[in-house]
């Protein structure tokens, strides 16, 4: 089960350059944005959730973000099935803002194929990227 | 922040808007020459005030909306989009040549030599009086003046593009950075603004903005800005493309620019915007969440039977479809201050 308050394990949160990422137990992984990402954005107004039972390839967009200034699309970190969504982000979007790597997770999803997670990052590989990143 | 602070929180707001073009009209004959451009009533412009005004094409297209004053220093002042600003300058000059061959005493300089500071909010008389000896609480809405800021000398237009109270202050390019100095420093209250606060303003005010609510292919009939066309010129219709504005304005037919309220998600420029039933009957041209409201607002154009306040109409967000409703603009109270009569 998930401890949502503590935000993404370090052991299972793998991330993208993207900056979406996937925490992951046995088969099923939550889903989100980098805190990164968020604060990229500013205030976040809508946040578009997929249906549940969609099928998305690796990569393919899952979902959308959209502050006053910008829509950032959410490309799916690993392949999957969608399980779940936060319906709390239809009333509170900003959650995302709040805690993008805990409260503010935006899907769950039945892997489909868990061997993707090896082109992912972990946390030291995608915190250097940032360091390094000069977009 | 800078919205809101902007309006009711009683702040004061500076935006650098020199990138917009400043126009000044000298000869005797420059108030027929801007007529012959502009649907304004300039003849009737009492000395020292001035009016929105647009620009129109032969065909009654907009070319650009413009702020026009009859000062009485010898000229009108012209300001214009930054973004119009070469295709304004080209016909405004292509018309003088040929005013100029056919003998009119009239000529067009972009006025040299200054910045434009737009100053908005509340507090704005307050703050700017602090640097004034005139009384500001006679300079009206839509009324210019010289006047030296803190020793600096200026025009002062009540004017702006946010709904508020507030003036846009013609400095001197080299004394620019002193007077927003003197401003800031005036008031904690005094903050600059960036130009993402001002379009959430301006949309919340039901203002336009030039190339996404009205371009060239829109005449004032569509863009729901017959009120510009002032009540003298539509009768003589001496306006670049008055007759077929006039004939469009009594056809009763075509689209119009509207104001909507979107659920759920923030409506962006050229999403469709639906009936009930799901047809297609228009397109965003504008939209933001609004810091004021709390909601998403929108500009748009739907087909004139979906013009009355309170339709209920549909906005296609992405790959989904939300309520909106057509509301009357401004979303967000206006506050200028206008002179009691």
């Amino acid at each position: 089960s998930w401890d949502v308050s503590s935000g993404i394990n370090a052991e299972y949160g793998y991330y993208t350059k993207s900056h979406e990422w996937v925490n992951v137990t046995g088969s099923t992984g939550r889903v989100g944005i980098t805190d990164h990402a968020q604060a990229a954005l500013g205030d976040i107004v809508y946040v578009d959730l997929p249906d549940v039972d969609a099928e998305f390839d690796v990569g393919e967009e899952v979902s959308s973000v959209e502050s006053v200034k910008a829509v950032g699309d959410v490309a799916l970190p690993v392949s999957g099935i969608v399980k779940a969504v936060n319906e709390e982000l239809s009333d509170t979007p900003t959650l995302v803002n709040q805690s993008a790597e805990g409260d503010g997770w935006i899907c769950e999803i039945e892997l489909s194929d868990p061997s993707e997670l090896e082109d992912l990052l972990d946390k030291a590989a995608y915190d250097e990227f940032l360091d390094t990143d000069t977009e | 922040k800078a919205v809101v602070s902007t309006q009711s929180t009683g702040g004061v707001s500076i935006f650098d808007v020199s990138h917009m073009l400043q126009l000044l009209i000298h000869g005797a004959d420059r108030i027929s020459f801007m007529e012959s451009l502009i649907v304004a009533d300039v003849a009737g412009l009492a000395p020292n005030t001035g009016t929105l005004s647009l620009l129109t094409t032969d065909q009654g297209g907009i070319i650009d909306d413009c702020i026009v004053h009859n000062t009485t220093d010898g000229y009108l002042n012209l300001v214009c989009n930054a973004g119009c600003a070469d295709k304004d300058l080209a016909h405004i000059m292509a018309r003088l040549e040929a005013a100029k061959s056919s003998g009119m005493d009239v000529d067009v300089e972009i006025k040299p030599n200054h910045s434009l500071i737009a100053v908005q909010g509340p507090m704005m008389e307050k703050v700017l009086q602090s640097g004034v000896k005139d009384d500001l609480s006679v300079l009206f809405f839509n009324h210019t003046a010289l006047l030296d800021v803190w020793g600096i000398p200026c025009r002062v237009t009540r004017c702006g593009y946010t709904g508020e109270d507030g003036v846009e202050i013609s400095v001197p390019s080299d004394r620019t950075v002193e007077l927003v100095e003197k401003l800031m420093a005036a008031s904690d209250d005094v903050k600059l603004a960036g130009l993402g606060a001002r379009d959430s303003l301006r949309l919340e005010a039901g203002l336009c903005l030039y190339g996404n609510d009205i371009d060239e292919t829109t005449t004032p009939v569509e863009g729901t800005l017959m009120w510009t066309v002032a009540k003298r010129r539509r009768a003589a219709r001496d306006f670049p493309g008055g007759e077929e504005v006039m004939r469009r304005f009594k056809a009763k037919e075509g689209r119009r620019r509207v104001g909507l309220i979107v659920e759920k998600a923030p409506a962006r420029p050229h999403y469709p915007i639906l009936n009930t039933a799901g047809d297609v009957v228009g397109e965003v041209t504008s939209g933001s969440p609004s810091p004021c409201t709390g909601k998403n607002i929108a500009m748009g154009y739907v087909d004139l039977e979906y013009t009355k306040n309170g339709t209920p109409l549909q906005v296609q967000v992405r790959k989904k479809i939300f309520p909106a409703t057509k509301v009357a603009m401004p979303f967000v109270p206006t506050q200028y201050y206008v002179e009691k009569k």
